[in-house]
C-alpha cells in the first residue's frame, strides 16, 4: 500500500472532495445546517471544473431528492446531502427512491429535528428514515467520512443491491470538525469504482415505466423484494469494505468492536460518540470494570447475526440511543437491539441511556458513569441520561 | 405478469411494455355512464377536451362519445358541456 500524505481539512469539505472524486453526473443540493458547506464546497469544486457534475440549484429538499431520482432514473449518478427538517421534507420520496431501486448516494448531517429548533446534532433526524428501505452507513470520524462516502456509489450501484446509500454524518461534531486524513489517487478510485451501468433507463427509444401503480395482486410482491434486496445487500456491502481494507489498509464491518474481550458490560454506540466512548472504556478498564464497546457501523440493514456474536459472553448491554423513540420506552437502537435478542435462550440485561440529544456534549466522564451504573445494573431500564426528576 | 412470484418482478418494479396499463379498464369503477343526444350536440369538443380520462373520442360524422373500458363515470363532460347535451344515466 502507497504510503500517503495525510492532510488537515474539515469533514464537510471532504465530503465534498469525496463526492468530486466519484464522478457525479447530477448534484441537487438545497443547503442546510450543518450540511452546508458539503453544499457550498461541491457547488466550488463544480465551478471550478474540478467535477464534471450537473449541479442543479433547487429550491427546496423535496425537488432536490425528485432531481435526484430523476436523474438516476435515465442513469445518471446522482448526489444530494442534506439533513434536520431538509431530510423531513424529503421524507416522502425516499421509500420511492428504494423501490425504484436508484442507486442515490446522501450525506446526512444529523441534527434534532423541531421542535424547539436546534441546529446541533442528534439522530432524530434519521430515525424517521428507517423504514424508507435506504442502505444508512454511520461514520465515527473524519476518514470515514471519505473512506464510506468513496465506497457509497460502489455498494449503491453494485448489481445484487441497487438501492440508495445514506452516510450519516453527526452534524458540527464531525462536519464542522478539521481532521487529519489522507485521499487515495483519482485514477485508484476511478478503478475502484467504474462508470455506473444501470440495469434500466429512461430513454425514448426504449420507453419503459418506474414506479407504476400496483394493484393487490402486485404490491406486497413488490415489498418482499425491496425488503429481501436490502437484507440481502449486507454480504455484498461487507464485500466491498472487504476490498478497500486489501487496496487502501482500513477495515470497515457492520459491527466493529473494541476491547469486548471477556466484556460483562458492552456500551453500544453510533456514530461520532464512539471514539470517545473508547475513551470512557480505557477508562473504566484501568479502574477494573469489565467493559467494552460495540459500535454499530451499518444501520439498515440492521446487522443483527453480526450483534449477537459481537455481545455474545456480555452480561449488560448498555445502550446509547441519540434520539428518542416516542412512545415506545426506549430509543430506536435499543428497541431493535431488544428484537434481536427476542428469539434467544439466553440473553444480555438491556438497559437504554439517551444522551448527546441537541447537541448536548457527551463526554468521557459521560460514558464512564452509563457505564459503571450498567454494570451494576439487574434490570431492563430506560432514562434520559443528565436529564434531572 | 399476473400471479408472479416476487422473485420474478423485474428489479425496481419497472414496466418494460409502454402503454401496459390500457389492459386495466377502468370502466369497472363506473356507476353513472354519458349518454349524448346528438340532436342537441353542436360538435364543438368541449367534452374530449375536459374528460380526464382522454376516453372521449369524435366519430367520423363529427359526434363524440366515450370508451366505455376506460370511462369511470365521473360527468364532468355532462357538466361542461354547452347544450346539456350529455346526460348521465345509471348503469344497471
Amino acid at each position: 500500500m502507497a504510503k500517503r500524505k495525510r492532510i488537515g481539512m474539515e469533514v464537510a469539505l471532504a465530503a465534498a472532495e469525496a463526492v468530486g472524486m466519484c464522478n457525479v453526473d447530477v448534484a441537487a443540493v438545497y443547503p442546510i445546517t450543518p450540511q452546508s458547506h458539503i453544499a457550498e464546497h461541491l457547488s466550488e469544486l463544480v465551478a471550478d471544473g474540478k467535477t464534471d457534475t450537473e449541479y442543479v440549484t433547487v429550491e427546496s429538499e423535496h425537488t432536490s431528492m425528485s432531481v435526484c431520482i430523476g436523474a438516476s432514473a435515465t442513469g445518471a449518478r446522482a448526489y444530494t446531502a442534506t439533513c434536520s427538517q431538509g431530510l423531513m421534507l424529503m421524507h416522502e420520496l425516499l421509500p420511492i427512491a428504494s423501490a425504484m431501486r436508484c442507486p442515490i448516494v446522501m450525506s446526512v448531517a444529523n441534527r434534532p429535528v423541531n421542535a424547539p429548533l436546534n441546529i446541533l446534532s442528534d439522530h432524530s433526524d434519521i430515525m424517521p428514515q428507517r423504514d424508507s428501505g435506504w442502505i444508512v452507513i454511520f461514520s465515527e470520524n473524519g476518514q470515514e467520512v471519505v473512506d464510506l462516502t468513496l465506497m457509497a456509489y460502489r455498494i449503491a450501484e453494485d448489481k445484487d443491491i441497487m438501492l440508495p446509500v445514506i452516510i450519516g454524518i453527526d452534524g458540527f461534531i464531525l462536519t464542522h470538525m478539521v481532521e487529519p486524513m489522507e485521499f487515495p489517487d483519482q485514477k485508484e478510485i476511478d478503478k475502484f469504482l467504474p462508470p455506473y451501468k444501470p440495469y434500466a433507463t429512461l430513454h425514448p427509444d426504449k420507453p419503459l415505466t418506474m414506479g407504476a401503480f400496483a394493484m393487490p395482486d402486485f404490491f406486497p410482491q413488490m415489498m418482499k423484494a425491496k425488503d429481501m434486496a436490502l437484507l440481502n445487500s449486507k454480504k455484498t456491502i461487507v464485500k466491498v469494505w472487504d476490498e478497500w481494507e486489501r487496496k487502501f489498509g482500513r477495515r470497515y464491518r457492520p459491527v466493529e468492536t473494541y476491547r469486548t474481550e471477556g466484556a460483562e458490560t458492552i456500551l453500544v454506540t453510533m456514530g461520532s460518540m464512539s471514539e470517545t466512548a473508547e475513551l470512557g472504556v480505557d477508562e473504566l478498564r484501568d479502574k477494573g470494570v469489565s467493559v467494552g464497546l460495540v459500535k454499530i457501523r451499518l444501520w439498515r440493514p440492521f446487522p443483527s447475526d453480526e450483534l449477537k456474536v459481537a455481545v455474545k459472553d456480555a452480561r449488560v448491554l448498555a445502550v446509547m440511543d441519540r434520539a428518542v423513540s416516542p412512545g415506545t420506552g426506549g430509543g430506536p437502537v435499543f428497541t431493535d437491539i431488544k428484537a434481536v435478542f427476542y428469539g434467544e435462550d439466553s440473553r444480555p440485561i438491556i438497559v437504554n441511556y439517551v444522551m448527546g440529544l441537541g447537541g448536548v456534549d457527551v463526554t468521557v466522564g459521560d460514558f464512564v458513569k452509563m457505564g459503571e451504573k450498567a454494570a451494576k445494573a439487574k434490570k431492563e431500564e430506560y432514562e434520559f441520561y443528565g436529564v434531572m426528576g | 405478469m399476473a400471479g408472479a412470484t416476487w422473485r420474478e418482478i423485474f428489479p425496481g418494479n419497472v414496466v418494460l411494455t409502454p402503454g401496459s396499463t390500457k389492459g386495466y379498464h377502468t370502466g369497472g369503477w363506473r356507476s353513472l355512464r354519458p349518454v349524448w343526444d346528438n340532436s342537441k350536440c353542436i360538435k364543438c369538443g368541449i367534452c374530449y377536451v375536459y374528460c380526464p380520462e382522454g376516453c372521449v373520442s369524435q366519430d367520423e360524422d363529427g359526434y363524440f362519445m366515450a370508451d366505455l373500458d376506460y370511462c369511470k363515470g365521473c360527468g364532468i363532460c355532462a357538466q361542461e358541456c354547452w347544450t346539456g347535451a350529455i346526460e348521465m344515466v345509471e348503469e344497471g
